[in-house]
C-alpha cells in the first residue's frame, strides 16, 4: 500500500467498495438458492443436474484457490484428492457402509494423509518442479485406482446407493441433495474466507510474494504452506464425496491430469486468488463444456483453442473482468 | 525369473529408458534455456508417430517417411511457436501450463478427427525386421535393438553438439544465465528458436521410432510426457546428463519393476493378493523413486551447472 493511500481521503475510497465487497458472493449464492425454483417454473430439469455438479467442482476450483492463488503454489494434481474423497466413499458404499458420518472421518483423513506426504515431499522444491512433482503424485493415485482390480479398477466402481445421514437419505432426493451441496459450497467458501483473512493466510499470502522475506520475519514458510495444502486437500475430498454420491459412479478418470488441468482452468477463468471467482469460474466451465458437447463431439477442438486465447489476451479472469466494469473490488 | 528373461526385461527397460531421454532432453533443454514448461511436448511426439504412419504409408519407405515425418513435425512445431509459445516466454509459469494444456485438448481432439480414434500402426522396416539370438536361444528384435542404437547414437551427437560446439555452448551459457547471453549481444530469439525447433525434432523423432512397437493412439503422448516431467524431476532440470540418467533410472526401474514385482511379493504372500499388490505397487515405483530422490536431494542427482 502506498503512502498516499494511508490518508483520509485513501482510506475513505477504500473503505466504500470494502463494504461492497460481498455483494458479488451473495448476489451468486441467492441466484444459486433460486435455481430449483425456476427449475419448477418451467427451466429444463437438466440444468439442476448440471448446477449441482458444478457446484461440487466449484468447492474443489475453491480448495484449489487457497493454495493456488493464496499461496502462489500451482499445483496440478488437485484431482488426485477430488478421486481420493470419491473412492473412499465408493469403497465404504460397496462394502455396506452409507452412514456419511462415519464415510466423512475416512475421506478427510485419507485426503489430509495423502497431502501431507506428498506435500512433505513436493513442498520441498519450487516453481515448476512443484508443478511436475504435483503432477507426477496425482499420476501415482490414477495408475493406483486403474490397479485397484477389487474396486473396478480401470472401469471404474458403480455405487447402487447413495450415502445416508443417521438413517435418513437427504441425497436421494434431486432438490434436496441440491441444497446440500449448495450448503457445503457455502460453508467451504466461508471457511477458506476465514483462512484467507486470518494471521495464517496473510502469512501464506505474503510468502506467495517473497517467500525470504517471511521466513527471515520468523515464519516457517514450509510449515504454513503444508497446512494449507493438506487443508486444500480435505475441501476437494468433500467435493469428491458429493461427486461420488451425485455420479453413483467412481472411475480412475475421476483423477486423470487433464482432471486437474481443468481444476486450474477454472481457477483462472474465475479470477485467480478470488474466492467466489473460483466458484463462478467452475459454473462458467461446466456450462461451456456441456454447450459445447450438445454442439459437436469434437468439442475441445473448441475447447483448447479458447483456452489458448483466454491465456493470451486476458487477464485476471471474469471476477477482474467485473472489477474493471466496477462491479467488484480489488483486493 | 531366468537370466535370459532378465536380459529382455533389462533391454526394453533400456528402450523405454531412450525414448523418455529423447523427449525429455528437448522438454529439459526448452525449460532450462527459455524457462517455459510446455505441456504440449508430449503431443510433438504423438505428432511424430501420426506422421510416421502417414509419410511411411504414402512413400512405403521407413527411412525416407521418417524424415519426412521430422520435416513435417518441425513445421508444426515452429507454427505453434510462432502462433502461441512466443507469447508465454515472459509470462508466469501458470500462463504457459494453462495456454499448453489447451493446445494438447486441441490437438488430442484434433488428431481423432484426422487419424480417427482407433490405434494405428507403422509396419517394421524390412531391412530389421528379423530377431536376434541371445542366450538360451531367446530372441529379441533387431528393430528394437536398432531403436536403442539409434537413440544412444542421437545422445552422443546431442552430447557433441551441446559440449563441444559453439551453438551448445551459447545454449549452455543461456541455461545458466539467458538474460546475461543476451546482454552480451548474442540474439536471444533466434537462439530460442533453434533450441524449441532441436526439442520438437527431438520429440518427434522419438515419436517415428516408436511407431512401429507401440501403438499410434491419440492422448500417447500424454503418458510419456509426464513420465518425462519425473525424468527431469529425478535428474535435475536443464541438465541433459541428469535427462540421460534420469531416463535410464525411470525406464529400467518401470519395467523390471512390472515384470519382477510380482514375484517378489509372491516370496511373501499368496499369488492372488501378490498379483494385486504387485500391480499397484509396480505401478507406483518410479514415482516412489522420485520422492526418494527428492527428499534426498531436491534438484535432482545432475542439476545443470550455475543454476540457484
Amino acid at each position: 500500500m502506498s503512502l498516499a493511500s494511508a490518508d483520509a481521503p485513501g482510506a475513505a475510497r477504500e473503505s466504500a467498495p470494502a463494504r461492497r465487497r460481498p455483494v458479488v458472493a451473495i448476489v451468486l449464492f441467492g441466484l444459486l438458492a433460486l435455481l430449483p425454483l425456476a427449475v419448477s417454473l418451467g427451466l429444463p430439469p437438466h440444468w439442476m443436474t448440471l448446477v449441482t455438479r458444478a457446484m461440487i467442482f466449484g468447492i474443489a476450483a475453491l480448495s484449489l484457490d487457497l493454495i493456488l492463488g493464496v499461496g502462489g503454489l500451482v499445483s496440478f494434481g488437485h484431482a488426485a484428492f477430488v478421486g481420493i474423497g470419491a473412492y473412499a466413499t465408493g469403497i465404504m458404499i460397496t462394502e455396506g457402509q452409507t452412514e456419511t458420518l462415519l464415510i466423512l472421518p475416512v475421506v478427510l483423513a485419507a485426503c489430509a494423509l495423502f497431502g501431507l506426504v506428498t506435500g512433505f515431499v513436493s513442498l520441498r522444491t519450487r516453481g515448476v518442479t512443484f508443478i511436475m512433482i504435483t503432477l507426477a503424485f496425482g499420476q501415482m493415485v490414477y495408475f493406483l485406482a486403474q490397479a485397484l482390480s477389487a474396486y473396478g479398477g480401470d472401469d471404474g466402481l458403480t455405487l447402487y446407493e447413495r450415502s445416508t445421514v443417521l438413517g435418513f437419505d437427504p441425497f436421494k432426493n434431486r432438490v434436496a441433495f441440491f441444497y446440500v451441496v449448495l450448503g457445503v459450497l457455502l460453508a467451504c467458501y466461508a471457511l477458506v474466507s476465514v483462512i484467507v483473512a486470518s494471521r495464517f493466510g496473510r502469512v501464506l499470502r505474503a510468502a506467495r510474494e517473497n517467500a525470504t522475506r517471511v521466513s527471515v520475519t520468523g515464519f516457517h514458510v514450509s510449515r504454513i504452506r503444508l497446512v494449507a495444502y493438506v487443508i486444500s486437500g480435505m475441501i476437494a475430498g468433500l467435493s469428491g464425496f458429493l461427486l461420488a454420491n451425485q455420479t453413483e459412479f467412481v472411475s480412475p478418470a475421476f483423477m486423470s491430469w487433464p482432471r486437474s488441468g481443468e481444476l486450474i482452468f477454472m481457477v483462472v477463468l474465475g479470477g485467480v486468488g478470488s474466492l467466489h471467482g473460483a466458484i463462478i469460474g467452475a459454473l462458467a466451465f461446466l456450462v461451456a463444456e456441456d454447450v459445447l458437447a450438445g454442439w459437436t463431439e469434437h468439442w475441445k477442438v473448441i475447447f483448447g483453442p479458447m483456452i489458448v486465447l483466454f491465456v493470451l489476451f486476458t487477464r485476471g479472469g471474469i471476477v477482474g473482468l467485473m472489477r474493471r466494469l466496477g462491479v467488484a473490488r480489488h483486493d | 525369473m531366468t537370466t535370459g528373461l532378465l536380459i529382455v526385461q533389462i533391454l526394453n527397460g533400456l528402450q523405454l529408458g531412450i525414448l523418455l531421454f529423447l523427449v525429455a532432453a528437448g522438454l529439459t533443454l526448452v525449460f532450462g534455456v527459455m524457462d517455459f514448461i510446455n505441456l504440449a511436448h508430449g503431443v510433438q511426439y504423438m505428432l511424430g508417430a501420426y506422421l510416421a504412419v502417414t509419410f511411411v504409408g504414402l512413400t512405403g519407405s521407413f527411412v525416407l517417411g521418417l524424415v519426412l515425418a521430422l520435416a513435417a513435425a518441425l513445421v508444426i512445431g515452429l507454427a505453434l511457436e510462432f502462433l502461441v509459445f512466443r507469447h508465454l516466454y515472459e509470462r508466469d509459469h501458470l500462463d504457459q501450463v494453462l495456454a499448453t494444456f489447451g493446445l494438447i485438448l486441441l490437438l488430442n481432439q484434433g488428431v481423432k478427427m484426422v487419424w480417427g480414434a482407433a490405434p494405428l500402426s507403422v509396419p517394421v522396416p524390412e531391412f530389421l525386421s528379423g530377431n536376434v539370438a541371445l542366450l538360451d536361444g531367446i530372441l529379441y528384435p533387431t528393430y528394437r535393438f536398432a531403436l536403442i542404437g539409434a537413440g544412444l547414437a542421437v545422445g552422443a551427437l546431442l552430447w557433441f553438439i551441446v559440449e563441444k560446439t559453439r551453438a551448445g555452448m551459447l545454449l549452455r551459457a543461456g541455461a545458466s544465465n539467458a538474460p546475461m547471453v543476451s546482454a552480451l549481444g548474442v540474439d536471444i530469439n533466434k537462439l530460442f528458436m533453434i533450441v524449441f525447433a532441436f526439442g520438437t525434432m527431438l520429440a518427434a523423432f522419438a515419436g517415428a521410432m516408436a511407431a512401429p512397437i507401440l501403438s499410434v493412439e491419440p492422448g500417447m503422448g500424454d503418458n510419456i510426457l509426464i513420465l518425462a516431467f519425473v525424468v527431469i524431476v529425478v535428474g535435475g532440470i536443464g541438465s541433459i546428463r541428469g535427462a540421460f540418467v534420469g531416463a535410464l533410472i525411470v525406464g529400467l526401474v518401470d519395467t523390471l519393476g512390472r515384470s519382477s514385482m510380482n514375484d517378489l511379493l509372491r516370496l511373501f504372500m499368496s499369488a492372488p493378493s501378490a498379483r494385486a499388490a504387485g500391480a499397484a505397487l509396480s505401478s507406483m515405483l518410479i514415482y516412489l523413486v522420485m520422492a526418494i530422490v527428492l527428499f534426498v536431494r531436491p534438484e535432482g542427482l545432475l542439476p545443470a551447472k550455475g543454476r540457484a
